[in-house]
């Protein structure tokens, strides 16, 4: 098997409070390899989020090891995680956050403002992105001019756009109703065709069943580790009826 | 992330907020066009008084009776004669640097002609007056020192009261006025000066032979001399030694002790203008403490702005952050922000001198004058205030958590 993409060993996150410390994490580890679709799922509180956050590089472990594409980064300072998650990573959020007032294409260009590519190549880069998410003919739209949808698209469409190795994404699914969210599944498992790693937190099984492997955590503990065929998005949106899934 | 992008974004951060944009250097806009305006006007007044005095001639003494010392029981510069007729001789025999030398008595006057009548300021002097005051003639000329001499009632006329009297200039000459009641033959009107330096009306004047006006108009003082005495010189360094030497000669002339302070005083017209470009100076100084409590006003007032604009945007700031962006772009985009802001207000408030100036100028003839370092000093130090102001908030931005910032509700 190939070197793994995320390689996350005895990871541990407390959270101190002013008395009492919460133990997000005891002691998670995680190996993940290009191409993976992998779903994490768990109760609430169970440390989904603060493992993403961790593999984000938004946060850095207490104590653990977490290599990202061969680099050894859980010690990283801010102004380097930040690079990183520029150039490797890519995020989907619950609540999209997109910039409001700002067009669908200026949204996607973001990343690469802060990667320094220039302006001419920003914008066709992004027109491309977004085409990729099927918003080709959407590009002056703002946040409120689109369906949620469309703007988890969008924001699938940001996160692409600097070509990252992984994608994180916690909950994206989480907003919308559940025939958009098996477009999303089919545009993550298109990206996944294409090579891109990704990792999503999910609360829902149906939602699970399209990816490859699914992580089940509890009280900031891998339960269990399965990995599994997934559900083709495409087909089960061509079955799709009303009152289904 | 270039500079480009950064004030692209910072500009339209502002203009999705127009009006609160707008509200927040509006005490910017005010300061800075404030200043600007009374800049303008006070450069203007000093370059007014500024020509008036190269009018005047700088190379010029004014002897007058009395002392200068402000200490004791002394009467002031004039009150009592103490100069005398011959003193003036002696100046323009026993001298080196003084090249001209002429009385000036001066009273104020009821004037008649054409059967009006008018009050104005008689002076009477010799025909050198006319030179070391560098006035010329618009019709007419001066009188001689034949006239001095033979007490001769003839009078040169100032623009101004040829104005009350006769209405037209060329009338004037050749005709009769009564000076208190002493008819004089008119003989000159002079070239029109416009104010003086102290904001007089230099042309509501009458000049008359010395003799003559010590005989008909003053009368009474025998020897002094009721006035004062105008001196040129050749240079302004020959001004200057021309005041030590007419010093010691006076000194000597009334006999003065050592322990004794001088009699009479001698100023330069030199000295009198610096005097009135120190007050303007302070004037100056004045204007550029309210334009630095403006900026401050207006600088807080930015703060202020800027860290609503950090806590309404922290969701914004987190997921630059999360796609990327370093604390330092955030801090950068912040910064420049405020800058924008803060230039804008200045270059408004510019706008708004601009305006100001132009408007006294036009509507009510005022004297202004708009100095490009005061615009660019104006506009730099908005653009500081921008930077000193808008650092603390963009540093509280810059250290946001990712993760809280995007959880912020
Ligand atoms: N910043 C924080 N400070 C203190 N405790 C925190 C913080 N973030 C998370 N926690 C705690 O860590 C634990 C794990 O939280 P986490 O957000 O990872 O759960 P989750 O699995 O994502 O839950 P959910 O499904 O509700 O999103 C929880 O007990 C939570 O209260
Ligand atoms: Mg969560």
């Amino acid at each position: 098997m190939s070197e793994p993409i995320l390689a996350a060993t005895d990871l541990v996150k407390t959270y101190k409070m002013e008395d009492v410390e919460v133990r997000a994490l005891r002691g998670v580890s995680l190996a993940v390899h290009p191409g993976e679709f992998v779903s994490v799922m768990g109760t609430s509180g169970s440390g989904k989020s603060t493992l993403m956050n961790i593999l984000g590089c938004l946060d850095r472990p207490t104590s653990g090891s977490y290599r990202l594409a061969g680099r050894e980064v859980s010690q990283l300072g801010r102004g380097d995680l930040a690079t990183v998650r520029n150039k490797v990573l890519g995020f989907v959020f619950q609540s999209f956050n997109l910039l409001a007032r700002t067009s669908a294409l200026e949204n996607v260009e973001l990343p690469m403002v802060y990667a320094g590519v220039g302006g001419a190549e920003r914008r066709e880069r992004a027109r491309h992105s977004l085409e990729k998410v099927g918003l080709g003919k959407r590009l002056d739209h703002t946040p409120a001019q689109l369906s949620g949808g469309q703007q988890q698209r969008v924001a699938i469409a940001r996160a692409i756009v600097n070509r990252p190795k992984v994608i994180l994404a916690d909950e994206p699914t989480g907003n919308l109703d559940s025939r958009t969210s098996i477009e999303i599944m089919a545009l993550f498992q298109e990206l996944g065709r294409s090579g891109i790693t990704i990792v999503l937190v999910t609360h829902e099984p149906d939602i699970a069943e399209f990816t490859s492997r699914v992580v089940m955590m509890r009280d900031g503990k891998v339960l269990s580790d399965v990995t599994q065929t997934p559900v083709d998005a495409r087909a089960a949106l061509a079955n799709y009826k009303e009152g289904d899934v | 992330m270039n500079i480009f992008s950064t004030f692209r974004v910072a500009v339209l951060a502002l203009l999705l907020n127009k009006m609160r944009s707008f509200l927040t250097v509006l005490g910017i806009i005010i300061g800075v066009g404030s200043v600007i305006a009374m800049v303008a006007i006070g450069e203007g007044a000093k370059a007014e008084v500024q020509r008036s005095f190269d009018k005047m001639g700088t190379n010029l003494l004014v002897i007058r009776s009395g002392s200068a010392q402000t200490g004791g029981v002394r009467g002031g510069a004039g009150s009592q004669p103490t100069l005398l007729w011959t003193d003036v001789d002696a100046l323009r025999k026993e001298t080196q640097y003084v090249t001209k030398v002429a009385p000036s008595l001066r009273q104020s006057v009821q004037i008649l002609g054409e059967g009006k009548n008018w009050t104005t300021s008689a002076e009477g002097t010799t025909p050198e007056y006319f030179d070391i005051r560098a006035w010329s003639f618009q019709y007419g000329g001066p009188f001689n020192d034949q006239d001095v001499t033979s007490k001769a009632k003839v009078a040169v006329l100032g623009g101004t009261v040829v104005d009350n009297l006769f209405g037209r200039a060329e009338d004037a000459v050749g005709s009769s006025v009564r000076i208190n009641n002493v008819p004089f033959e008119v003989i000159g009107v002079l070239a029109r000066k416009g104010q003086t330096a102290g904001g007089q009306d230099a042309d509501d004047v009458v000049l008359v032979p010395a003799g003559t006006f010590a005989a008909k108009v003053q009368g009474g003082l025998r020897q002094y001399l009721g006035g004062s005495i105008y001196v040129g010189a050749a240079s302004a360094e020959d001004t200057r030694r021309a005041q030590v030497e007419i010093q010691s000669l006076l000194r000597a002339r009334h006999k003065l002790r050592d322990d004794e302070a001088d009699d009479f005083t001698v100023s330069s017209m030199a000295e009198v203008a610096s005097a009135r470009q120190e007050g303007t100076e302070t004037m100056t100084r004045l204007l550029a403490g309210i334009a630095l409590v403006s900026l401050l006003v207006g600088g807080i007032g930015i703060m202020n702005i800027m860290l609503v604009s950090v806590t309404e945007r922290t969701r914004e700031i987190g997921l630059r952050m999360a796609i990327g962006a370093r604390p330092g772009d955030i801090l950068v985009q912040f910064v420049i922000e405020a800058v924008v802001l803060a230039s804008v207000g200045g270059l408004l408030g510019v706008g708004l001198g601009f305006g100001v100036a132009t408007y006294l100028s036009t509507e009510f003839g005022w004297a202004t004058k708009i100095d490009p370092k005061i615009v660019a000093l104006a506009l730099g130090s908005s653009a500081l205030v921008g930077v000193g102001f808008g650092l603390y908030p963009a540093h509280k931005a810059s250290r946001l958590d990712p993760i809280q910032a995007l959880r912020y509700e």
